[in-house]
């Protein structure tokens, strides 16, 4: 018994080793800023890190690292609300960065108030991404409950590009059917009948459209469709821009309680201010994002994006994304009532 | 006669006589195993290689030097480094406890070894996030005496070690119990205290396998995608393990770079494998000896 009672008070001993087990801290630059992005902008924010880096230094004389994170827009928030140490969010909808505002208020109430344009610096649509050719003739949203097309598109629980998709194709149904909601839901259920995998991220449903080959269309970020072209080479696939789509408008804003508590609130203010200058307009319109202040991009950049009719989030259809959100992504929403998995 | 010869066929046959099937029946299943074996393991792992190599092997070593991956395989093998003698020490006590003592609610501690093995590597992430997030009441405790642990590396460690947790101890209890408690009772019997018991007489004993269970602890503790994907964060050249980094670079359509890493992921783990190999290999006869495997 003696050697019992000896080996377990060594297990205690070990146990609480391990539980008080510290962490090595990671050793800091000057100012060191996270910034917890979604998906599509990993390669606009790796020219944009290094732009304002430069710009800080020349400033400031301080060296300013800045380190990225990303992944579905609602796995991020949700990252932050559990305690991701991000100085900066800039995330696919504002729906995302509430829901950081509500659980807990580390970012204040009032941040679509801070920077311009109601804290999106850039917009983007929503574009249909198709085989060369586009052997299926597709047009228009109509198109893409014809039979046989497979239309790819990532979760709308998990993925805010899903959300835009989703979105942009009920503001299209809306004309159609004279804002008959049987008939949308009839529409909108019948297309994700033609979805063959729902992927948690924007980036995955590329993958699965490009990499994987499966589908035939992919609604898909603009900037991302462009991207893909980039990627992938012209020669496989077609941009189609619909008639109509929607105008996404992916925010910033500071997390206050973080940089509060780490002092690091100047350089991200003025990072995301950065956002707004010459270069950040320019950068985000290399990368395909709609510049919020045009006039500040030259020319030959901006004419590579189309124009096409864009409804917003705040149209009465919508009614904004704190009436959207929940009327169509909360539990029991129009998703939950018009999506059932596949058998 | 013809059938005095089919009967006699299995009997004259001198390579294997324990077994009666025909040569042909022999000869399919030995093809059906390598086919199988060639297209489910050797061919993606070649392909892994044949990917990693398609720019040449300049591209392929830049992919491994790149400050970001330098960082990740960094974190990897700190993780494992950090994880994997913890697990050591704990599945020592833990197989040592159960297999040469009886108390009540043994079976019970047994079972909740083996729990990380049962539950999906999310769940065991989740556990965490759940335990530190800033909504516990660990978390901001923690926070406020300037301990991250959640999207931060002790998070990323305790997430390793507890899928790692089984692999030690489950090698060893089945072998400690084999063994059983008489030459430890001799050893005391004689004088010696408990901790020379373990040192001079349980320790050589379990020694081999002990060595494979850290040695499979290591090749997961390296490989762990699920949990760590929960706790990490994401935090490039901060908080991405290997498998992680390329997720990331494989999401980035930088697939010569994600196939880079992984080759080094394979590589060890295949490493890994090779001194398993070489340890069954010279002291097999031990090993069997010892009740190993």
């Amino acid at each position: 018994m003696k050697h019992f009672r000896f080996s377990l008070s060594l297990a205690a001993a070990l146990l609480t080793a391990t539980v008080a087990f510290q962490p090595m801290s990671a050793a800091r630059a000057d100012t060191t800023l996270l910034n917890v992005s979604y998906d599509p902008t990993r390669e606009f924010y790796k020219d944009f890190n290094a732009a304002f880096a430069a710009k800080w230094k020349a400033d400031t004389g301080e060296t300013v690292t800045i380190q990225t994170s990303h992944g579905g827009s609602g796995k991020q928030a949700r990252a932050v609300i559990d305690g991701l140490d991000a100085d900066v969010v800039t995330l696919a909808l504002e729906s995302d960065i509430s829901a950081i505002v509500k659980a807990g208020n580390k970012i204040n109430p009032d941040w679509r108030t801070k920077y311009p344009h109601n804290s999106a610096p850039y917009t983007s649509t929503i574009v249909f991404l198709v085989r060369k050719g586009n052997p299926k003739g597709i047009k228009d949203w109509g198109d893409l409950v014809k039979d046989g097309v497979e239309v790819i598109t990532p979760n709308p629980k998990t993925s805010g590009g899903a959300r835009w998709n989703y979105l942009a194709a009920w503001a299209w149904a809306y004309g159609q059917y004279g804002g008959d909601e049987a008939k949308i839901k009839d529409y909108i259920a019948t297309l994700f009948q033609h979805v063959p995998v729902l992927d948690t991220g924007a980036r995955g449903s590329t993958t699965t459209f490009a990499q994987r080959e499966l589908g035939d269309v992919l609604l898909a970020w603009e900037n991302e469709a462009y991207l893909s072209l980039a990627e992938f080479g012209e020669d496989k696939f077609d941009i189609v821009v619909p008639p109509q789509s929607i105008l996404a408008e992916p925010p910033v804003a500071v997390v206050d309680a973080n940089v509060d508590a780490k002092g690091t609130r100047k350089a991200a203010e003025a990072y995301l201010q950065y956002l707004y200058s010459e270069e950040g307009q320019t950068l985000a319109a290399k990368h395909f994002y709609r510049p919020a202040e045009p006039e500040l991009v030259p020319a030959d950049v901006l004419k590579k994006i189309p124009e096409l009719k864009l409804v917003t989030i705040d149209d009465p259809i919508f009614g904004g994304w704190a009436k959207a959100q929940p009327y169509h992504f909360g539990d029991g929403g129009t998703f939950d009532q018009i999506y059932k998995p596949k058998q | 006669m013809a059938h005095d010869l089919s009967q006699s066929e299995p009997i004259g046959n001198v390579w294997n006589p324990a077994t009666t099937e025909s040569r042909t029946a022999r000869y399919v299943l030995i093809a059906i195993t390598l086919v199988f074996l060639g297209l489910f393991l050797f061919m993606p792992l070649v392909s892994v290689f044949v990917e990693a190599f398609r720019k040449g092997p300049a591209e392929f070593f830049a992919a491994l030097v790149e400050p970001d991956a330098k960082a990740a395989i960094r974190l990897t093998l700190l993780v494992a480094a950090t994880a994997v003698p913890l697990n050591l020490i704990f599945g020592v006590v833990a197989a040592w406890t159960i297999a040469k003592f009886e108390f009540k609610g043994k079976a019970f501690l047994t079972t909740l070894i083996d729990l990380p093995f049962s539950v999906s590597p999310v769940i065991s992430g989740l556990v965490y996030v759940l335990l530190f997030s800033s909504h516990s009441v660990l978390g901001p405790w923690l926070k406020s005496h300037g301990i991250e642990v959640l999207f931060a590396v002790p998070g990323i460690v305790l997430a390793t070690m507890f899928v790692t947790f089984p692999f030690v101890a489950r090698e060893l209890i089945p072998l400690m119990q084999h063994q059983g408690t008489t030459d430890e009772e001799a050893a005391l019997s004689l004088g010696a205290n408990g901790w020379q018991t373990f040192w001079h007489v349980t320790l050589p004993n379990i020694k081999w396998g002990l060595l494979y269970g850290v040695l499979l602890c290591n090749a997961r503790a390296m490989g762990e995608f699920g949990a760590v994907s929960v706790v990490s964060g994401h935090i490039r050249g901060l908080t991405n393990t290997m498998p992680l980094h390329v997720e990331i670079l494989y999401n980035e359509y930088n697939f010569v770079a994600a196939f880079a890493v992984a080759s080094l992921l394979a590589l060890l783990a295949l490493v890994t494998l090779v001194l398993k190999t070489l340890l069954e290999l010279r002291y097999g006869a031990e090993l069997r000896a010892a009740g190993g495997h």
